[in-house]
């Protein structure tokens, strides 16, 4: 493992209205690294990854990229700087077909400066055949595909453009036994090939054995970071329900959890 | 299995099978079909006047005002937004056109009225970047800011001068408005209308190479060869009907009117902006889903603009064709224009709640409309039921449309 972080997100603060969503938040990513980000709904981990996907600029704190500061004021600068997201709403335009969201705002052109939708269809049928070898009717529009389908085109268009740094925000969350497996899979292999993943989630299982490391949130605080390897997930568990971390809880609040 | 059972099934999906294999827009077809219906009932109830030369040379010049602004209304509904400001936007550029042409720049120099039409199209763009900028980057919604350019701009046109019709205009600027002498003749009507045959099959030899490159799946050529020859026959059609029309008291075909040419152009343009470019990718984004668009990195507020001021331009075109046409400028110019406009793109399958519509749709809508005002004037039906029998049209036409998706899915 490299000595310099991919990403490192010092003293993040995000305030909506009165609302202090992300509170002094510390947290790095490290090249080929899973980095689990829990906590309850509501918690901040959302805005916290939407600090650095350009969806929401930060009010306050610093981030560094691979060492050097940077600012991220919208997802086009965040892009720029390797950096794809898998919202958990999908961001898809429905009325469109899978190729023209694979590649919205990056379009292919042709000589002439238009649009050239053959390319596009033909380097999404290679991305998506990878993800989902059944999914080939990919020329409709987004609307008329299933769960599954859509969420391949949501993975497709954060990995085609050579991430370094992809955040999934509960990217299992409307996918089948079957699939979930597959973005599993999926996942081990990106890490393999060195790119940083911060995985969201608000389920403790989705996260524990894919990831190195969890940092947990509660009320837009960050409870602590801690190795997967060095904790159990009851211990975990505790961070997100107690905002305690390990060593404050006691044997006594994690019977609760039985 | 009994091959009765097989037969049976296949009949019922030949239809369906036929429209995979063409890959035909159903919607399109049906739109097409009612046209036809209208055009049939108008032509048995009006003793084949309707289907004469005469009428339809009219009929087709009718639509072309509502039809250019129309394509793009289209765009603006398609990013969410509405237009309501079209109809007084026509009406005050008409009206700084026809002040510039005949009040401003002296009469009969040749430069006059180019620069006119120049003007009238940077007013357009101008003030539809007015509008664009408080939607987009002040975030009023466009409802609002263009019921207040409704008001403005129609205000806007009076006061151009002071109330005044500004006559006439330059003997060759009336051309662009396809009155007496605004039509390009037999010869040239025949050489564009070989020009479009070769054009769409020079374009479905390229679709075709392309997708074959690529090792996609092409159309039949049947279904190629059908396509071009319903295309070519359409074509020939419209070309002899405008040219069977004749001038008063001679032999003399009038051929393409130019008013005709000028939203040919524009919606040729239009269609491959909707479809080819980034910005017509953008704005069906935007209107698909907004958020998305946003995080996909697309510059909603600028593209926002950029649809204002298309239609702004747009509405300066219309300006001319109507000035043109009307060889005047006059306060009452496009009245009530905006809700035709709004019709017509409805009618066409615009989607209200964004991220759906089509250009061609829009200007069948527009002609599908003026052919049930131009055969309802022919039967001698007062102007009132016509606005009763339209406005039923209309709420047909989006029932049709959401019963028609509801299936689709």
């Amino acid at each position: 493992m490299n000595d310099v972080p991919l990403v490192e997100m010092r003293n993040i603060h995000k305030r909506f209205g009165g609302v202090h969503a992300v509170n002094g938040v510390c947290v790095d990513l490290y090249p080929g690294e899973v980095v689990g980000v829990l906590g309850h709904n509501g918690a901040g981990k959302s805005v916290l990854m939407k600090v650095l996907s350009g969806a929401n600029p930060l009010d306050d704190g610093e981030i560094h990229i691979a060492g050097k500061k940077v600012t991220i004021a919208n997802p086009r600068e965040a892009r720029a700087l390797g950096i794809e997201t898998i919202y958990q709403t999908l961001a898809l335009a429905d009325n469109l077909n899978a190729p023209a969201n694979l590649f919205l705002g990056r379009e292919i052109l042709t000589a002439f400066g238009t649009l050239n939708d053959d390319a596009m269809e033909s380097e999404a049928r290679k991305v998506i055949q990878r993800l989902n070898p059944n999914f080939t009717n990919i020329v409709s529009p987004v609307k008329t595909m299933s769960g599954g389908q859509r969420q391949s085109v949501a993975i497709a268009r954060a990995i085609y453009f050579d991430a370094k740094i992809l955040i999934m925000d509960e990217p299992t969350a409307a996918l089948g036994p079957q699939e979930t497996r597959m973005v599993a899979g999926l996942i081990k292999q990106l890490k393999s090939e060195g790119i940083g993943i911060f995985l969201i989630s608000h389920d403790i299982h989705d996260v524990f054995d894919l990831a190195d490391r969890v940092m947990v949130m509660k009320n837009g605080r960050q409870i602590g970071t801690r190795r997967t390897s060095e904790v159990t997930k009851d211990q975990v568990l505790g961070m997100i329900i107690l905002g305690k971390l390990p060593e404050e809880g006691t044997e006594e609040d994690l019977k609760g959890f039985h | 299995m009994p091959d009765q059972t097989q037969t049976a099934e296949t009949e019922a999906n030949l239809f369906r099978r036929f429209i995979q294999v063409t890959k035909l827009d159903t919607r399109m077809l049906a739109m097409m079909g009612a046209l036809f219906f209208i055009w049939l009932v108008f032509t048995i109830m009006t003793d084949g006047i309707f289907l004469t030369p005469r009428n339809l040379f009219n009929l087709t010049v009718q639509s072309t005002v509502v039809g250019i602004m129309a394509t793009g209304m289209v765009l603006v509904i398609v990013a969410r937004h509405i237009d309501l400001s079209v109809g007084s936007l026509l009406g005050f550029t008409g009206m700084v056109i026809a002040w510039f042409q005949v009040e401003v720049f002296p009469l009969g120099a040749a430069w006059n009225w180019p620069l006119t039409v120049v003007i009238g199209l940077a007013c357009g763009a101008l003030l539809g970047a007015w509008q664009g900028y408080w939607v987009a980057y002040r975030g009023v919604p466009a409802f609002v800011v263009t019921l207040a350019g409704l008001l403005m701009f129609r205000g806007g046109a009076w006061l151009v001068t002071e109330g005044r019709t500004i006559a006439p205009m330059d003997p060759d600027y009336q051309m662009l408005g396809g009155g007496i002498d605004g039509s390009i003749g037999a010869t040239w009507s025949w050489i564009l209308g070989g020009l479009a045959i070769i054009a769409l099959i020079g374009g479905s030899v390229y679709a075709r190479i392309r997708r074959q490159r690529f090792g996609f799946g092409v159309k039949p050529m049947w279904a190629e060869v059908g396509l071009i020859v319903v295309g070519s026959a359409l074509v020939i059609g419209f070309v002899m009907v405008m040219n069977a029309y004749t001038l008063p008291r001679t032999d003399t075909p009038r051929g393409i009117p130019v008013p005709v040419l000028i939203l040919i152009v524009v919606v040729i343009a239009m269609a491959l902006m909707a479809r080819i470019t980034r910005f017509g990718r953008y704005v069906f984004a935007m209107g698909g889903n907004p958020e998305a668009a946003e995080l996909s990195g697309i510059d909603v507020k600028k593209n926002t603009l950029m649809v204002f001021i298309v239609m702004g331009v747009l509405c300066g075109i219309a300006a001319v064709v109507t000035t043109a046409r009307l060889n005047a400028g006059a306060n009452s110019m496009g009245l009530m224009a905006e809700l035709s406009v709004i019709a017509a793109a409805v009618i066409g399958g615009t989607s209200l709640a964004g991220g759906i519509g089509t250009i061609t749709g829009a200007i069948l809508g527009a002609v599908i409309m003026q052919s049930l005002e131009n055969g309802m004037v022919l039967l001698g039906v007062s102007s009132a039921m016509r606005q009763v029998t339209i406005g039923l049209v209309l709420i047909a036409a989006v029932w049709f449309d959401s019963v028609y998706n509801k299936n689709r899915r």
